[in-house]
């Protein structure tokens, strides 16, 4: 990444479709992983020799076990729909971060290694060769993608970009060539447990001082018979938590945590976490690898019957509801030995809401008198899963608690939200400093929607349930002139309106 | 001579088109879903999922909510290809329906019309593809051919209808000679010989090109998915 001064976009509240300027984004690209992670997770420890010829093999193994791959690279007619759709395209201008522009650089590959047309005529059916070049724009691109689907949303065919960056990232691996940052944290999860590499004993340590702050902030207010806590490895609780490791102890992460067992607290509901199961985050689906993800994804199926729980529910964390909501029961799964009254596994916000619906839980909403509150739709969490019985409740269920938690509440320009969403700008393996001008310029429209309910509403406070995205916009926000402590979760403000 | 050289194409053709879409219907359809990625909200049951799949292969529904601009001009091209083959059904079938009668007379009497929506909507998305910068920068050689031949079957067709007619007789009983496998001589009108030709082009290079998005849109897992990961287990088939 360039070492001068990153150009942070201006703010006018309008989210505008740039003029093309190609190759703006190639510079930008992740630190690879160094040879050692490589080894360790079983790939090769560089780029191996014939990494042509390696690549075209995984290619072929990946085409007949993935109908999306094959058919998507198939049906693609360059309509041009998607073009404008990616925050990516819209924030570099690189037409190769338009969703068509990236599946094209894989697409030109496979057609000139597994089509007719293109092993005929070459570059007039649309062939190239991988060559070294393109095996460049394929690391820098297929690193530019959220995997967020918000052109899959906008494809007449549903082509799923995420599907092809994934494939592109898995056959990269197997040529020796992968990110550092998210080998490392895979690597974090198979020795440790946790994206963070937190051993038992330090979440352990960090819990009992969340507790005990939270008791002294509260005593302060004179109230002193508070005995909410955050249990851990308790076996035979009903309820096991599954929470990104951030919300341990990262800010305003354990915010949320908080919220989380205090609403367990009311409910009156004997729940725990897990030192084992202690990731609910699946860095396995950036790298495109099934055998990482499911890896990663084993710990929870142990933990649920090491612990002998009943029920399953999941943190604040966008692309892990994805993996939980969609991928668990296909990993790690069944789930015989849980309570099949309730769904398996469960959202946070979809417990929260029962809560509140069946009067277990009282809310002041006086308690966040100060915020104006919008609600930023995760895209993991908006276009991949769903919250409760009718499609959309995705959408409507955190909309309906922070309503229930204040009483000021105001959504984005509806071309921003529920399933039109942007993604952060940080998700899928992009959060990590060497990509910050990436993510800066992909969370431009996010920011201009933003800015106009700022400018509008007064709106102060936003909140989310993704980990990952309140990484971003609290390193994001203060560079568009936004407070860093403008970003919270949804069971922050459930935290705060809580009547203990 | 010529006949018999266009008897063997037209048949040779015909193979491709249907062996070659057979061929990527059984790929597509055979190839494995690992894991369940249908784009949310999406449909809980198979009738949702079904009346999705027909509304964004008939109405193009995603499109409508993407770009009304491309919607306008795929919507015009599509509705204009079927009007145009339906009215081609009477070269292929004898006696002629009622039905396809009726929508020739209709056709007649808006006249040249029918001419111009086959062509104008070509000549939108190739001049949308020139014009738009980030169209024209994915754009590929293919993107344009396929506009370019069907703009030309388009042009001789109606250079047929109004300018230079061939013997209609002729041009029937060499169709249906193809199709009950007694060939019958081939007309000599050049132009129906040229849209005969390009018509040929375009059914062999079908399969191979982006025209079959029309059989895989059918196939897209992210809309073809019931939205039911949790309800009912998904197994990867080739991770059991």
């Amino acid at each position: 990444m360039a070492k001068e001064k990153i150009e942070v976009p201006k703010l006018t509240g309008k989210i505008e479709i740039p003029r093309i300027k190609p190759g703006a984004a190639l510079v930008c690209e992740h630190h690879k992983a160094k040879e050692q992670m490589l080894t360790e997770l079983g790939y090769p420890s560089a780029l191996v020799e014939n990494w042509q010829e390696k690549a075209i093999a995984k290619m072929r193994e990946l085409l007949n076990k993935y109908k999306s791959l094959k058919l998507y690279l198939d049906v693609c007619v360059r309509c041009g729909a998607c073009t404008d759709k990616c925050q990516f395209f819209l924030g570099t201008a690189d037409p190769k971060n338009t969703p068509v522009g990236r599946q094209e650089l894989l697409r030109k590959i496979y057609r000139r290694y597994f089509t007719p047309a293109g092993k005929l005529l070459g570059g007039l059916a649309g062939a190239e060769d991988f060559t070294e070049e393109m095996l460049k724009e394929w690391y820098a691109y297929f690193h530019q993608c959220s995997q967020c689907r918000r052109c899959s949303l906008a494809c007449p065919y549903g082509i799923d970009t995420a599907e092809i960056s994934m494939a592109a990232r898995e056959i990269m691996h197997s040529i020796g060539l992968g990110t550092k940052y998210t080998d490392e944290i895979i690597l974090k999860v198979f020795n440790v447990g946790n994206n963070l590499g937190m051993q038992p004993k330090a979440i352990k340590s960090s819990l009992d001082f969340c507790v005990d702050e939270m008791k002294e902030a509260y005593e302060e207010k004179g109230i002193t018979n508070i005995d909410v806590k955050i249990p851990m490895d308790v076996e035979g609780a009903d309820i096991l938590l599954v929470v990104p490791s951030a919300d341990f102890f990262a800010s305003p992460h354990i915010e949320s945590l908080l919220g989380y067992a205090k609403v367990f607290h009311q409910a009156g509901i004997s729940w725990t976490l897990s030192s084992y199961a202690s990731e609910a985050g699946n860095f396995g689906m950036f790298t495109g690898s099934y055998d990482g993800m499911k890896k990663v994804a084993s710990r929870i199926g142990q933990a649920v019957r090491d612990l002998k729980v009943k029920r399953l529910v999941i943190g604040e964390c966008g692309h892990a509801y994805r993996i939980a909501y969609n991928f668990w029961n296909t990993l790690t799964g069944p789930f015989d030995t849980l309570d099949p009254k309730y769904p398996v596994p469960q959202h946070i916000c979809e417990f929260t809401y029962d809560m509140i619906k069946r009067g277990a839980i009282r809310l002041d909403k006086s308690a966040n008198d100060e915020f104006v509150v919008t609600y930023h739709d995760s895209c993991n969490v908006a276009r991949a899963t769903r919250m409760g019985d009718m499609p959309g409740g995705q959408f409507e269920i955190p909309r309906a608690i922070i309503k229930a938690c204040c009483n000021k509440f105001v959504d984005m320009p509806q071309e921003t939200i529920r399933e039109n969403t942007f993604c952060c700008g940080g998700g899928a393996g992009l959060l990590t400093d060497e990509m910050l001008e990436i993510r800066i310029k992909g969370a431009m429209p996010r920011m201009q929607a933003l800015k106009q309910v700022v400018d509008s509403h007064g709106v102060n406070f936003y909140v989310l349930i993704c980990a990952i995205c309140k990484a971003q916009f609290t390193k994001i926000f203060p560079m568009y002139g936004f407070p860093m402590d403008m970003v919270g979760g949804v069971h922050q403000l459930v935290s705060r309106a809580i009547i203990l | 001579m010529l006949s018999t050289c266009y008897t063997f194409s037209a048949y040779f053709a015909i193979v491709i088109f249907v062996l070659g879409i057979l061929c990527k219907v059984w790929k597509y359809a055979i190839t494995p879903n690992p894991l369940k990625i249908s784009l949310t909200p999406a449909p809980t049951n198979a009738a949702g999922v079904i009346l999705r799949v027909i509304l964004d292969a008939s109405l193009f529904n995603s499109l409508f909510k993407s770009n009304k601009f491309i919607w306008l001009g795929g919507c015009a091209l599509h509705l204009a290809l079927l009007i145009v083959v339906a009215s081609h059904i009477r070269f292929f079938v004898s006696p002629v329906p009622e039905l396809i009668m009726l929508l020739q007379t209709f056709l007649q009497s808006i006249g040249i019309f029918i001419g111009a929506i086959f062509l104008a909507p070509i000549g939108y998305l190739f001049i949308r593809r020139v014009w738009v910068d980030r169209i024209r920068f994915v754009s590929i050689f293919a993107d344009y051919f396929i506009l370019i031949l069907l703009f030309c079957i388009g042009l001789s067709g109606i250079t047929m209808k109004y300018f230079i007619r061939p013997d209609l007789v002729a041009v029937k009983t060499f169709i249906m000679g193809l199709i009950s496998f007694s060939p019958e001589p081939m007309p000599t009108n050049p132009i129906f010989i040229t849209h005969f030709t390009l018509i040929l082009i375009l059914l062999a290079y079908f399969p191979f090109s982006k025209l079959i998005h029309s059989v895989g849109i059918f196939f897209s897992p992210t809309r073809n998915q019931i939205d039911n990961s949790r309800e009912k287990r998904h197994v990867n088939p080739w991770d059991r």
